[in-house]
């Protein structure tokens, strides 16, 4: 091979690896989720998946911590304390270990607190914590319309950064002297935002910060006049929509349908859910961050000054379920509940609340081939841990479903998850009441030991103080 | 032994250049001394040149540079004038009609008034052309089919940055001039106006856009594949009959029947390519001036089913709830 022959040759390969440097590496995966033939789809590449799955894990959870009756409240015993007025001093220790652990493993105390004088409001990290821990609550007690029962806490933002990764700012004005020529329009710019389209550069600032409309798409067959949508306006929605199928990786149909983008009747569920997480973000962002924009030291804020804001990526990191759709609450009930004047006197008054008699040993429910209907002996293996749930309203049950290794995947693992339905169905006509049923989908479905143990839903007991 | 075929031949025929037919009547003369460049040979004719220019040409040429020109630079400014991201970010960039608060008037230079400009020049570069196609097909003695054909294109043009704008009042509903930010309006065009894909004239476009591209390929299979009897040569059909259109014709005849002629493929194909654009038009015209969602007005006119709902629990739009946050 003579050198030019070889330089042609090394021009061709670059080539082609130049083409094929915006590929995904693959196998994607393709599940049908809706009717057939209207390409309603979810496109996912297992390999990334099992990425973020490992990167969406819980933190170690911090040993549970019994009060003596009559402890005091941690207000009457610290000064300054604001929010967490409700928390009596093993309480609110537990949860500032916990926060430290949460926001700055490394800084600990001393990243938001003076270690001479702990009540001292001199960092301003001090003061964006206490907004953001009436935020959190915030959250888990007005916006279970968007976060459910699973909740927020400190951690599903930081992931133990004390500056979460996942914010944004407005977008830097491009650089354009005299202003003769070259508007862009606020658009055409290899934005990361909208994934790298020509889509408006800045789509957050109108909905997330603003309340600008969404609803593009008109409503009628004919033209009516009354929706004033341009292409352009819909082209800013398109950027938004961009930023949060990036951020909760996922595609359009898992909120739409495909044929009319904006009618609900035939839009999965999740579209609910998502109009509730923006009004939510659009709330925290106006109620709780830009309020603290002179807390903040100039280089914690944007090119034009602004405060960092929330958007979907913040909790989500690029899975629909933030932590896999795991919940922390019960292990903090504290950021879900704010206790009333009567509840405050109980605790300081009364026995703390009843021992539980003991850890229950976790059932296990074993199903034949294929089935999901539930074994005959349920009642008598779960009938332990019915009693102990009964008796200890705090307490969750956990319900897991696993299937053995032969046979279509995706098939299996519908399986699974109806064994596991099958069971939470069985706690609630035994008197455990739904909130009670924590349905914690295993991040490996495939259980393990011979396939006639593997068929099996695993039910366990999980205690809050 | 060394024949003639059509392309990938490694012969030329190295004949002297040609002048062309002598014109009648008032014209300008033929410019640029014509040469024989052995790469276009085998694609085509060998022969470069001379051009007819005339007034038209010259006009047209001027007023598409005036308008390339505004474009280019306008995109160049948008990244500072740096001529690295201008290549860089060549795919992202464009010149964005006014925003929709300018309705139909004249914007400033630099909110759209750019924008009407490369428009207006674009649009007479465009139309010029096609004065002298015309012209020159007449000049020649030709029918003015060429002329046809493109003055289908330039409907569809109108159309996106015309006509609709005007229609609907505002010149933000036009197309930027950019090559991703046109494909971004194209997409957010289709969502706005409740999925194209329902629109019938997009579908009958769309039917006549591939139906060209099958005829196209019958029609250059077929003739390429009677080349050695001589098929691609007009003159031999004529003095040669029997062997190269009498088998094309055979050919469709044995497989499908049917067989169109020497003459009505090239209508078929004509009328095909015509009414891509022609019908896509309309389609365009229609939207936001009559027809505000494509899928409403299909499911009303039984064009397109109605889905059965297939999740539960089926969502209601939140916004409708009492009580419900705007």
């Amino acid at each position: 091979m003579n050198n030019r022959q070889c330089m042609i040759r090394l021009v061709l390969a670059f080539g082609v690896a130049q083409l094929l440097a915006g590929c995904e590496r693959p196998p994607p995966e393709v599940r049908q989720i809706g009717y057939r033939g209207t390409a309603m789809e979810l496109v996912q590449n297992p390999r990334l998946l099992a990425e973020l799955a490992a990167k969406n894990q819980l933190p170690p959870a911090l040993a549970q911590l019994q009060a003596e009756p009559g402890t005091p409240l941690a207000k009457d015993v610290y000064q300054n304390v604001q929010v967490l007025t409700d928390l009596n001093i093993v309480e609110f220790t537990r949860q500032m270990t916990a926060q430290a652990n949460w926001v700055a493993p490394e800084q600990q105390c001393v990243y938001c607190h003076n270690l001479d004088n702990f009540a001292s409001d001199e960092k301003y990290t001090k003061l964006v914590a206490r907004r953001m821990l009436a935020m959190t609550r915030d959250i888990n007690i007005n916006w279970q319309s968007h976060v459910k029962q699973t909740g927020v806490t400190c951690y599903t933002c930081h992931r133990g950064n004390p500056v979460p990764q996942y914010k944004w700012f407005a977008p830097a004005d491009p650089r354009n002297p005299g202003g003769m020529a070259g508007n862009k329009a606020g658009q055409n710019t290899p934005a990361t935002s909208v994934l790298l389209a020509s889509l408006p550069y800045d789509p957050l600032t109108p909905y997330l910060l603003g309340d600008q409309s969404i609803k593009v798409e008109s409503r009628t067959a004919l033209r009516t006049g009354e929706n004033p949508a341009s292409i352009m306006s819909t082209e800013h929605v398109y950027g938004l929509m961009m930023v949060m199928a990036g951020s909760l990786g996922v595609n359009c149909t898992f909120c739409h349908n495909t044929q009319h983008f904006g009618s609900w009747d035939t839009s999965p569920p999740q579209r609910v859910n998502a109009w509730y997480g923006i009004r939510m973000v659009r709330h925290l962002n106006n109620d709780y961050f830009v309020p603290l924009t002179d807390t903040f030291p100039a280089e914690r804020r944007g090119p034009k000054g602004d405060v960092a804001k929330v958007y979907c990526a913040t909790c989500h990191q690029g899975v629909n379920k933030p932590l896999n759709g795991a919940s922390m609450l019960p292990d903090h009930p504290e950021l879900a509940h704010i206790r009333t004047a009567e509840e405050i006197a109980q605790i300081a008054g009364m026995p703390a609340a009843e021992q539980p008699a003991g850890p229950v040993p976790p059932a296990t429910l074993y199903f034949d081939l294929d089935r999901f209907d539930l074994p005959a002996d349920a009642a008598e293996t779960l009938s332990a841990l019915i009693a102990f749930l009964k008796s200890n309203p705090a307490a969750m049950a956990v319900v897991s479903g696993f299937h053995d290794p032969t046979g279509d995947r995706e098939h299996n693992h519908e399986l699974a998850k109806n064994r596991a339905f099958a069971v939470r169905d069985f706690l609630v006509t035994q008197g455990i009441a739904l909130p009670r049923i924590d349905m914690a989908e295993p991040v490996e479905t495939t259980g393990s030991g011979a396939p006639e143990e593997a068929r099996r839903v695993e039910v366990s007991v999980r205690s809050p103080t | 032994m060394t024949r003639y075929q059509s392309i990938f031949t490694r012969v030329q025929v190295q004949a002297p250049v040609y002048p062309g037919v002598p014109l009648e009547g008032p014209h300008w003369p033929r410019v640029g001394r014509p040469r024989l460049n052995h790469w276009l040979g085998i694609i085509g004719d060998a022969q470069i040149g001379p051009v007819y220019l005339g007034w038209l040409g010259l006009a047209s040429l001027l007023c598409g540079f005036i308008a390339i020109e505004i474009i280019g630079l306008n995109m160049w400014a948008s990244v500072n004038w740096d001529p690295i991201q201008f290549v860089r970010q060549l795919p992202w960039l464009a010149l964005e009609p006014p925003s929709p608060k300018y309705g139909l008037h004249i914007p400033p230079l630099n909110e759209g008034g750019w924008w009407l400009m490369a428009g207006f020049f674009l649009t007479a570069a465009i139309l010029l052309w096609w004065l002298r196609m015309y012209r020159r097909a007449r000049a020649l003695g030709m029918g003015t089919h060429v002329a046809w054909a493109f003055a289908a294109a330039i409907w569809l043009y109108l159309v996106l940055g015309f006509i609709r704008p005007v229609l609907m009042g505002s010149w933000s509903e036009a197309v930027p001039f950019g090559i991703f930010p046109h494909l971004d309006w194209t997409a957010a065009f289709s969502i706005r106006y409740g999925n194209l894909f329902y629109n019938p004239f997009h579908a009958l476009s769309i039917a006549f856009l591939y139906g060209s591209v099958l005829l196209f390929a019958m029609h250059g299979g077929t003739v390429m594949s009677t080349a050695h009897l001589g098929g691609d040569r007009e003159v031999e059909q004529i003095t040669d009959r029997g062997t190269a259109s009498e088998r094309m014709a055979l050919f469709w005849r044995w497989t499908m029947g049917f067989n169109a002629t020497i003459e009505s493929i090239h209508r078929w194909a004509w009328w095909f390519a015509v009414l891509c654009p022609l019908v896509g038009g309309i389609g365009i015209l229609l939207s936001g001036t009559v027809v505000d969602n494509w899928y409403l007005w299909a499911v009303k006119h039984g064009v397109a089913p109605v889905y059965p709902h297939v999740f539960d629990p089926v969502s209601v739009d939140p916004a409708t709830l009492p009580g419900a946050a705007q």
